[in-house]
């Protein structure tokens, strides 16, 4: 008998949690509950964070089975805003599905699809002001492009290429635009929480008008900067918006290894006695309308919302896993919030601002626009095929002025390509 | 032109000094931590700070030292100048991914998109009866990372002007302050009586704003027999034991581990043939093992004896056994006679 154990005692059992399917499995989501549109009306943008628990476990929705808008949390957009909309998700959809190609092609070493989640960064940005800061996670670049930042320069950046403006540095999809409200990805996860806090609460006290948003997925509100950003952001009621995507997955393992088995991501919120929603993250409406809510209350200071978008991630972590090793296949086909861009579009038609034939000539001119792009960014070269910064720069910006040891190690790499390359390296 | 007006200070009244004139200079200079707003810190550092320059400049924090330096990452780009206290070193941990993969590297993964331009204070190092928790000296941990610079004062004086500069620098900075010597120079001789501050020369602190670069060594005692590599506490400890046995040691306090100030070492360590480097932390690994291997690269053929390093042992900072593991007296007494006799 191992010590301690006593024989008149039922023995305790660890629980590891697995997911309900697995490669071979049927997938069946009969049992995700799917509340009624506007089950949950849309409180005062100001309602205390106690009277509206229910919206933490509940789902905001907006657009129906009949593809139309209804209920308290239609945000009312116009045709115009819709199609715009629709617009952008489509252009990530098809830039997505390019450069994943371009990966497959040996022109980059890594790239992260959102399919299945374009409205968690799309229908977000939209709904905040142009100048608030924006702290994403590493698939939502969505935002760069709501913002019409340039392709080629996402794809300079995808090749650490000659044009890149973070000069090969990055793992690709790592951008950086200050210009855009758009802060430096990390590749370490939640790093951004605590310091999308830090920007709110520098906000606030230099009594500015700018919020600022953050992102991050099901797997990583475990990080211990999830919940120091939580308590900080409750402490002093900074004007920030927490997002949590959850796609259901961070990499192979299930969101039950984040604790979905027990809550929802959105009732996180309510320990700390901030404002907490639980949306249908494939409702563009929904999420634009929950983000909407959010940034007024933010604005007005009203204090930080953590907002949970339920969705699906359609594809691969990244283009480093193959998800049919570990889980079943069909789950997107078989997600019973549907398509974002799907339900989209089905629901401009419904109300006659769109058509398919529409659609599809928008998908030919974003496909069009892509590939130029991509032709433009190439003439700037791909990975590993020799146009890249000047060699010097590996060490700038370690520092804002170079120190003596690196200037002494910048030298010695060079003698190395010398070496290398022989004497006429320098001229090329 | 007239002298500017100089106060005998001790080292934590020459921090607060230096915050105190920092905030009334820059508007975007904030400090936050646990405890330091309206009570003014522990150790006092920031006494005063809030009730002069207002909740939104000078405020407590979460115990949570992630949030703390996560944030002031998220300050500096907003467009700030943090300073944020860690209360001890030894808590430093919780922080160490923001400091090390975020602060650090913010310039450089963005191209200089965005800058981190924040001075994390903390103190460091034992002889207070701390234990292992309150003693600790983490900072080879902090040398070893590209990107941050380790600056550690070790007299008011160069406290206050080192402080300024690492405010004003651009880049993350640590700043670890000897908390053994807040009050005090101390010999290494812990049953001796306390010497205060006011004896000493480097306690004459300007009032207002001045700054010592960051990068700069100095030398304390010019010497022709050996060279003594060194910085915090310690180096009071080997100025004592040196006059204790009259031993002409050129002793060099680095006030900051990177940038090292290599220029000074060298030029010493090529004049005196002999170089002993000395530090509180753990042995391996320890900032004196970067020291020690400098000095051969550039000095091997002027070296008469081997580089002796006096060090803390390579255990948790024991709390009953403190005098013990401390890198006393009698530590440097046998390494300066090992190294003479060569």
């Amino acid at each position: 008998m191992v010590h301690g154990i006593k024989d008149n005692l039922a023995p305790l059992h660890l629980h590891v949690p697995e997911p309900k399917f697995r490669p071979g499995d049927k997938a069946d989501f009969s049992d995700i509950i799917i509340p009624e549109v506007d089950a949950i009306s849309r409180p005062d943008e100001h309602a205390s964070p106690a009277n509206i628990h229910a919206l933490a476990y509940g789902l905001v929705r907006v657009l129906g089975d009949d593809n139309r808008a209804v209920g308290s949390w239609n945000p009312g957009l116009d045709a115009d805003t819709l199609r715009a909309m629709l617009r952008k998700m489509l252009l990530l959809r098809v830039f997505d599905d390019r450069m994943f190609r371009a990966q497959r092609q040996g022109k980059t070493s890594f790239y992260m699809k959102s399919f299945g989640e374009e409205a968690t960064s799309v229908a977000t940005t939209m709904a905040l002001h142009s100048d608030d800061m924006c702290f994403p996670s590493y698939r939502q670049q969505g935002i760069l492009i709501t913002r019409d930042y340039p392709l080629v320069d996402m794809m300079n950046q995808i090749y650490s290429n000659s044009g890149d403006r973070l000069k090969g540095r990055q793992l690709p999809i790592m951008y950086s635009a200050k210009d855009y409200g758009f802060f430096s990805i990390s590749g370490n996860l939640t790093t951004q929480y605590p310091q999308a806090v830090g920007w709110a609460m520098a906000s606030a006290s230099r009594a500015d008008t700018r919020i600022s948003a953050v992102w991050c997925g099901d797997g990583s509100t475990a990080e211990g900067d999830f919940h120091s950003a939580l308590t900080f952001a409750a402490v002093y009621n900074a004007p920030v918006i927490f997002q949590v995507v959850n796609n259901q997955w961070a990499i192979s393992s299930f969101s039950g290894f984040a604790g979905s088995e027990r809550t929802t991501f959105a009732a996180r919120a309510i320990g700390y006695g901030i404002a907490g929603l639980r949306v249908d993250g494939n409702d563009a409406l929904a999420v634009f309308a929950a983000m909407q809510w959010a940034a007024n209350r933010a604005r007005t200071n009203g204090g930080p919302t953590l907002i949970e978008y339920f969705t699906y991630r359609g594809e691969g972590h990244s283009t480093s896993d193959d998800p049919g090793a570990y889980r079943a296949a069909e789950e997107y086909a078989l997600w019973p919030l549907g398509d974002p861009v799907t339900r989209l579009k089905d629901h401009l038609i419904t109300i006659g601002a769109w058509s398919d034939e529409q659609h599809e000539a928008l998908i030919l001119e974003l496909s069009d626009f892509v590939k130029a792009s991509q032709k433009e960014a190439e003439q700037n070269g791909i990975l590993g095929h020799g146009l890249h910064h000047p060699m010097e720069t590996m060490f700038e910006d370690v520092f804002e002025e170079m120190p003596w040891h690196l200037k002494e190690q910048c030298e010695q790499m060079l003698e190395e390509q010398r070496d290398k390359f022989g004497p006429e390296w320098e001229a090329r | 032109m007239s002298e500017p007006a100089t106060k005998s200070m001790n080292m934590i009244e020459a921090i607060n000094s230096a915050l105190d004139v920092m905030l009334a200079k820059d508007p975007e200079v904030v400090i936050m931590g646990e405890d330091v707003g309206y009570f003014g810190g522990v150790f006092r550092a920031t006494a005063g700070l809030q009730k002069k320059h207002g909740k939104s400049r000078v405020f407590d924090t979460p115990i949570s030292e992630c949030g703390i330096i996560g944030v002031g990452v998220g300050m500096a780009a907003y467009g700030l100048r943090p300073v944020p206290e860690i209360q001890f070193a030894d808590y430093i941990y919780p922080g160490l991914d923001q400091l090390v993969s975020e602060a650090a590297r913010m310039r450089y993964r963005s191209a200089n998109d965005f800058i981190c331009p924040m001075t994390v204070r903390s103190p460091f190092g034992g002889g207070i009866f701390g234990g292992q928790t309150h003693s600790q000296s983490p900072e080879s941990l902090f040398t070893h990372v590209c990107g941050i610079k380790t600056v550690i004062p070790a007299t008011p004086y160069d406290a206050k002007g080192l402080l300024i500069a690492a405010i004003e620098d651009n880049d993350p900075v640590v700043f670890f302050e000897p908390k053994r010597i807040y009050n005090g120079p101390f010999s290494g001789y812990y049953d001796r009586p306390v010497e205060p501050w006011s004896k000493h020369d480097g306690s004459a602190v300007p009032e207002g704003y001045y700054r010592i670069d960051l990068g700069k060594a100095a030398v304390v005692r010019e010497g022709q027999a050996v060279t003594v590599l060194t910085y915090g506490t310690m180096v009071h400890v080997v100025r004592a034991v040196v006059a204790e046995h009259g031993i002409d040691a050129e002793i060099i306090d680095l006030r900051t581990l990177l940038p090292l100030d290599i220029e000074t070492v060298e030029a010493s360590v090529k004049k005196t043939g002999r170089c002993m480097v000395v530090h509180e932390a753990t042995r391996t690994s320890g900032f004196g093992a970067e020291l020690a291997a400098q000095v051969q690269e550039r000095c091997f053929y002027h070296l008469e004896a081997p580089i002796e390093r006096v060090t803390g042992f390579d255990t948790p900072y024991p709390h009953s056994l403190e005098w013990a593991y401390f890198p006393g007296p009698v530590r440097l007494a046998r390494a300066f006679d090992k190294i003479m006799k060569d």
